[in-house]
């Protein structure tokens, strides 16, 4: 299980990674590799040429930016969850990167590479979605901005053309005191989830202002349930609505395979997504939340 | 006094009971130091100077005629050296299978190279030998192997197929009866029948396979390293099937991955290897990656059984009918047909059966071949016997600990001997306490007020229940076993076995008992193993045998050292042998008081060859020593589970787990407990994670080990472990029974049970391993 | 396109240079091209943790590296433990509490328990099963591994107090 051979490129700089993308025949980006190197191991990917961006500068790190924070792509998922920044604003990545993976394998992935891979049931994806995440994408015209609900194309395939690269992500924060959780099943812990849900809810007066809800692993892209959304907004958060919210689930179009069918992703998707609106709720915080939740 | 004759008497000599100065004491290992220092020489630590690598092109189908086989382009690739089909190794036969009962399997038989047809994905059709690993990777990619698919076997219970003219895929079923079982049906007051099925899993150790040949021509020999489990076996056949001497052939054994019964058979890159060594005049190396591993080695387990009892009105056992179809994989391979077979003779477990009839249908299908893995033909057969009193239980509403008192042996009737046979040996269970233990392992449990505590989580919502399996395993296999023990003129002692090591800790066990007769330091005892240049003959390690056999044989060597010693010392000491003893080494008076005192090492260097005092008899302070044995021992024990099942997702979380397993006289407690632990873990695996899975037109599935999904920390519940030695072995002078397979023998039926009592459904589970979408279907259907 | 390249790889201290392909993953690299044959290949697909070493004092999977990004960082591979001979506080606590059987994954353990000893003895349990479970063992069924793990964590506490 050794990779077939390729050429290796190093580059230093943004500038310098794309001009290797615009020349180069059938070469592939290098981010923390614990995707792709699985595959060039086992000869199902057979890039020419291989770009290393684990030496460009400029790539990594997580800065507050007006009402977001901007997440360099190469930055580590080990730093992302360590990040004060992302603990403090964005709770619902920090909680969820505790499942990608392994922290050994944390310590070399990175966001931009899991967003890329675009695993059905990469948490990452999942969360990006929840929170509206905007990518910063450069190609040989330049910058532009993409958002991360028009990022999978189909299975395991980003909306990138072969010249671009994902340089950042941005995430809009949600108002303090937001309530955010994360939920997933695997059959064993660290593996990809069969299921998970993502929800963040805004408390305002008792009312939810606002709720997110996605569900990852049930399509070949995150599943925004936006009709749930529109039918918890406005409503004070009880138990009986969060669980009818979720039984919303039941009747999505979900993915089958011979160990998880498709009734049973749905039924998951349930599960996970009461789970995850109630713990969401919970945790929400604002002056009219009079008793909260059991 | 020459070393090599025992003396009238010696082999009765037992290990007294209860702790001694090494025996039966949780001591540190002797293996570990290199170990934990990076020191070890597992396969893939072997190197040889000019050396080839040997990279496998495997069949991408699962069953099809071979049409041709296109090597030119690899055969130009840099660095390639050779390239070999079948046509080159046409001369080769076809792999044997070690002496069963059962016969006519030999045109089953796997080659080592695939002759016309292919017949599983994964079967090796060419190699390629080149200088370096990755660019024999490269070449064998661009080898084109034609092929023309044939229809494909999947389901053993299915009717059999041709596996080829002539032959169908069912070479044999395996039959075994004793008792009037229609009668028991008859006159049975409830049949209770149940079908039942235990998916396909195996090993699969953390070290893959390795293989590393070289010809030594300037002795005439052929090495073969990163060798395991069955040395002199794989040495005569290796040299039979190349057409060499016995002598001219030896196999090493360095460290050892993990065997856990796959590792160590004689697989077609052995032989591929060696061939490749004797023709191309230099060293190869081959070291199987993950992918291939998980289709080329043995796989295991898979069988489905359709059971009925009969049982009187209070639940006894009157009559236990089985058919059961064993899912083979597509060649037979080296053990023949003893996993069926040990599956058969096993099933009956500890209960009173007067009459048994069962059928194994022996069946070939287009996947990966079977044989042995930890507790084979047991893992199974208790899954489906501990369901079926469960299922008893249920019929007559008896409590599911009573039915199974109602059934065990008693120590009375011990030894209980069936009119049934297990790899060639009469079934004899030779020494328990069934239910004593049983009553022991439910009040370490807390079994009572378990069940109270229970009731009170349901009714507050969680889904939680219990659940336990007795089993019965088998040890200590024979016929025979020697090693011999050597303390050299320094004073250092050696024990050269003809046992073999899978890293389950036989050096330190057999230096424990050695050490425990002669009186030295166990720990700076030297354990040769799995060598065929040290000692001539040797049936290596498997079927839990090498503390019962190569323990046994090590006793009696180390005591006929002692001996020897003793009766030196006392010529020269002008006293009685038995005035005097040996500890740490050195031979003084047994009474304690001040006196002359000889060393060990003095004592050899008198008997070296040069010393006037031996001419005329053989030299050395070394004796060796054969242990026999016609019949096995039985270990027993029960597995108890506390589980509890999320609702909403059908996952199982296992919160508490006691395995309790009498094993006669444990040498090493902290071993004997690493071993149970251990291999509950590969029990848990094949009960709720581990399955081998293909699809409709057999692909496998299960090809990485992101899909073969192996126990990690974060499942293994808090296991407690009860060690008990109630009940030794009369078998054998240290009254020790295997260890090495209890801890997984019962786990798959214990979890079953423990489910079905959450669901509170019982006969909810019929099939292992337990996939969350289906216990979450039948959460749906609960009333 | 498969030139070799010259890659210096500083491991346990020790600088080792090598030519290597580019495709030549870290693991190779440090079995085949520097002799250090303690680190083991388990599956080479970044899930069985066997591979373990630290790279910047960080464990990562060696099978998930080329040997040529590994250029300029500090590698610690199993042979780097022991000081002058004296084993380190996990490798006492590993044959103390028999944490290994057949000894495969134990280097990666090994690794990967050093990592988190070092960087907090004092985690919990249930971050310190949530760490391990990166790692597989087939032996042991890691009670013991998770045993010697906490002895070496107490071990380290005492000789430096909080």
């Amino acid at each position: 299980m050794k990779a077939a051979p390729f050429a290796y490129h190093d580059p230093r700089s943004v500038e310098e990674a794309l001009h290797l993308l615009a020349t180069l025949e059938n070469a592939r980006l290098l981010a923390g590799g614990q995707s792709l190197m699985p595959m060039l191991n086992m000869r199902v990917a057979f890039p020419d040429h291989l770009i290393d961006l684990n030496r460009v500068e400029g790539l990594a790190g997580v800065t507050a930016e007006g009402g977001a924070l901007r997440i360099g792509a190469m930055t580590r998922q080990r730093d992302i969850e360590e990040s004060p920044l992302v603990r403090a604003h964005l709770p619902l990545m920090s909680e969820a990167l505790t499942h990608v993976g392994h922290r050994q394998t944390r310590n070399r992935g990175t966001i931009g590479g899991s967003l890329c891979n675009l695993d059905p049931s990469a948490e990452l994806v999942a969360v990006a979605t929840a929170l509206d995440a905007v990518l910063e994408v450069q190609g040989p015209s330049g910058a532009r901005d993409l958002s991360i609900h028009e990022l999978p194309l189909g299975f395991m395939t980003p909306s990138l053309a072969p010249e671009e690269m994902l340089t950042a992500i941005r995430i809009p924060l949600p108002p303090a005191g937001h309530g955010a959780a994360f939920e997933e099943f695997a059959r064993r812990h660290g593996d990809y989830a069969i299921t998970s849900a993502a929800a963040v809810l805004v408390l305002e007066g008792g009312r939810i202002a606002r709720a997110s809800l996605t569900l990852g692993g049930v399509g070949a892209g995150p599943l925004r349930l936006r009709s749930a959304e529109a039918a918890l907004a406005g409503q004070a958060p009880s138990e009986a609505l969060l669980r009818e919210a979720a039984a919303a689930c039941g009747s999505i179009d979900a993915m089958s395979d011979p160990q998880a069918p498709a009734w049973y992703r749905r039924r998951l998707a349930a599960t996970l997504a009461r789970r995850a609106l109630t713990a969401a709720a919970s945790r929400a915080t604002t002056p009219a939340r009079q008793g909260g939740l059991a | 006094m020459d070393g090599l004759s025992p003396r009238p008497g010696e082999d009765a000599r037992t290990l007294a009971a209860g702790p001694g100065r090494v025996v039966g004491r949780a001591v540190t290992r002797i293996e570990d130091l290199p170990l934990v220092r990076g020191e070890g020489l597992f396969a893939a630590d072997v190197n040889f100077p000019r050396q080839l690598h040997m990279r496998v092109v495997r069949a991408e189908i699962a069953h099809g005629r071979i049409v041709s086989v296109d090597a030119e382009a690899a055969r130009a690739m840099p660095g390639v050296v050779a390239v070999w089909t079948a046509a080159d190794v046409a001369d080769i036969p076809l792999i044997p299978f070690r002496a069963t009962k059962v016969r006519g399997l030999e045109p089953y038989c796997q080659p080592v190279l695939a002759r016309d047809r292919v017949r599983y994905v994964g079967e090796p059709v060419a190699v390629v030998l080149a200088d370096d690993a990755y660019r024999a990777e490269d070449a064998a990619e661009t080898v084109m192997v034609e092929l023309e698919e044939l229809p494909v076997v999947l389901d053993a219970a299915a009717p059999p197929g041709e596996f080829a003219p002539g032959h169908d895929t069912e070479p044999t079923v395996v039959r075994k009866e004793y008792g009037d079982i229609d009668a028991a049906f008859r006159s049975a007051h409830a049949v209770v029948e149940l079908e039942l099925s235990v998916g396909r899993h195996s090993g699969v150790p953390l070290e893959t396979r390795g293989a590393i040949a070289r010809y030594d021509a300037a002795h005439d020999v052929l090495e073969l390293h990163g060798t395991a489990k069955k040395q002199h076996w794989n040495r005569d056949e290796i040299a039979r099937l190349l057409g060499r001497p016995p002598q001219g052939v030896h196999l090493f054994e360095g460290h050892v991955g993990g065997g856990f019964g796959v590792r160590g058979e004689l697989y077609p890159e052995d032989l591929l290897v060696c061939a490749a060594a004797l023709r191309l005049r230099r060293p190869i190396k081959w070291i199987e990656d993950r992918r291939e591993h998980l289709v080329a080695t043995n796989h295991s387990r898979q069988q489905s059984h359709r059971i009925r009892a009969a049982v009187d009105a209070e639940g006894r056992l009157l009559g236990i009918d089985d058919v059961f179809f064993h899912d083979q994989g597509a060649y037979v391979r080296t053990h023949g047909a003893r996993v069926a077979d040990l599956a058969a003779g096993m099933l009956p477990g500890p209960y009173r059966l007067p009459a048994y009839r069962v059928a194994g249908h022996f069946r070939l299908t287009n996947k990966t071949p079977a044989a042995t893995y930890r507790a084979p033909g047991r893992y199974e057969t208790t899954f489906v016997r501990e369901r079926l009193m469960d299922a008893i239980a249920a019929r007559l509403e008896i409590d599911p600990v009573e039915i199974r008192r109602r059934n065990l042996v008693a120590t009375a009737e011990m030894p209980h001997a069936r009119p049934l046979d297990a790899l060639g040996t009469d079934v004899v269970l030779d020494s328990g306490d069934y239910e004593g233990l049983l009553d022991k392992a439910l009040a370490r449990f807390g079994w009572d007020a378990m069940h109270k505590e229970l009731a009170a989580r349901r009714a507050a919502g969680e889904c939680v229940g219990a659940g336990l399996a007795f089993f019965v395993e088998k040890s200590g296999l024979g016929p025979s076993d020697g090693v011999r023990v050597t303390v050299d003129a320094t004073g250092a002692v050696e024990v050269v076995s003809g046992a073999a090591s899978v890293g389950q800790g036989v050096e330190t066990a057999l230096a424990q008992i050695c050490a425990e007769a002669l009186g030295v330091d166990y720990s700076s005892i030297r354990v040769v193993r799995g060598r065929t240049d040290r000692i001539e003959f040797g049936n290596g390690a498997h079927a839990s045998r090498v503390t019962v056999m190569s323990g046994s044989a090590t006793w009696q060597a180390s005591l006929a050292v002692r001996e020897m010693a003793l009766e030196c010392a006392a010529q020269l000491l002008q006293l009685s042998p038995a005035e005097l003893t040996i500890s740490e080494g050195v031979v003084t008076r047994a009474d304690g008081l001040a006196g002359p005192s000889l060393t060990l090492a003095e004592i050899a260097r008198g008997r070296g060859p040069n010393s006037p005092a031996m001419r005329g008899q053989t030299p050395g302070l070394t004796a060796e020593r054969w242990f026999w044995s016609d019949h096995m021992a039985y270990p027993y024990g029960v597995h108890l589970a506390q589980i509890r099942i999320d609702a909403g997702t059908g996952g199982v979380t296992v919160e508490r787990y006691l395995v309790a397993n009498d094993i006669g006289r444990a040498i090493n407690p902290m071993l004997v407990e690493g071993q149970i632990v251990g291999g509950l873990a590969q029990g848990l695996g094949g009960a709720l994670l581990e399955e081998f899975r293909y699809d409709p037109s057999g692909q496998p599935l299960s090809t990485t080990l992101a899909d073969y999904l192996i126990p990690t920390i974060a499942e293994m519940p808090e296991v407690d472990v009860l060690i008990a030695e109630d009940a030794p072995s009369p078998l054998n002078p240290l009254g020790v029974k295997g260890a090495g397979e209890g801890g997984t023998n019962g786990a798959g039926a214990c979890i079953a049970s423990a489910v079905d009592d959450a669901l509170r459904r019982p006969g909810a589970i019929t099939s292992l391993p337990l996939l969350p979408a289906h216990l979450r279907a039948l959460l749906v259907e609960a009333p | 396109m498969t030139e070799a390249l010259d890659v210096t790889l500083t491991v346990n201290g020790e600088r080792h240079a090598v030519r290597v392909e580019a495709r030549r993953t870290l693991a190779d690299a440090l079995r085949e091209d520097c002799g250090l044959t303690g680190t083991h290949l388990g599956c080479e697909h970044g899930v069985c943790g066997a591979c373990t070493v630290l790279l910047d004092g960080e464990p990562v999977r060696a099978c998930l590296l080329f040997a040529v990004q590994a250029q300029g960082r500090a590698i610690r591979t199993v042979e780097g433990l022991a000081e002058g001979g004296e084993l380190s506080p996990l490798q006492r606590a590993f044959i103390e509490n028999h944490a290994l059987q057949c000894g495969y994954c134990t280097p990666g353990f090994l690794m990967l328990g050093t990592a988190l000893l070092e960087r907090d003895p004092t985690m919990s349990d249930e971050a310190l099963v949530d760490a391990l479970s990166s790692n597989i063992c087939r032996c042991t069924g890691y009670a013991n591994i998770a045993k010697a793990v906490r002895a070496a964590a107490a071990e380290m506490r005492e000789r430096v107090p909080a």
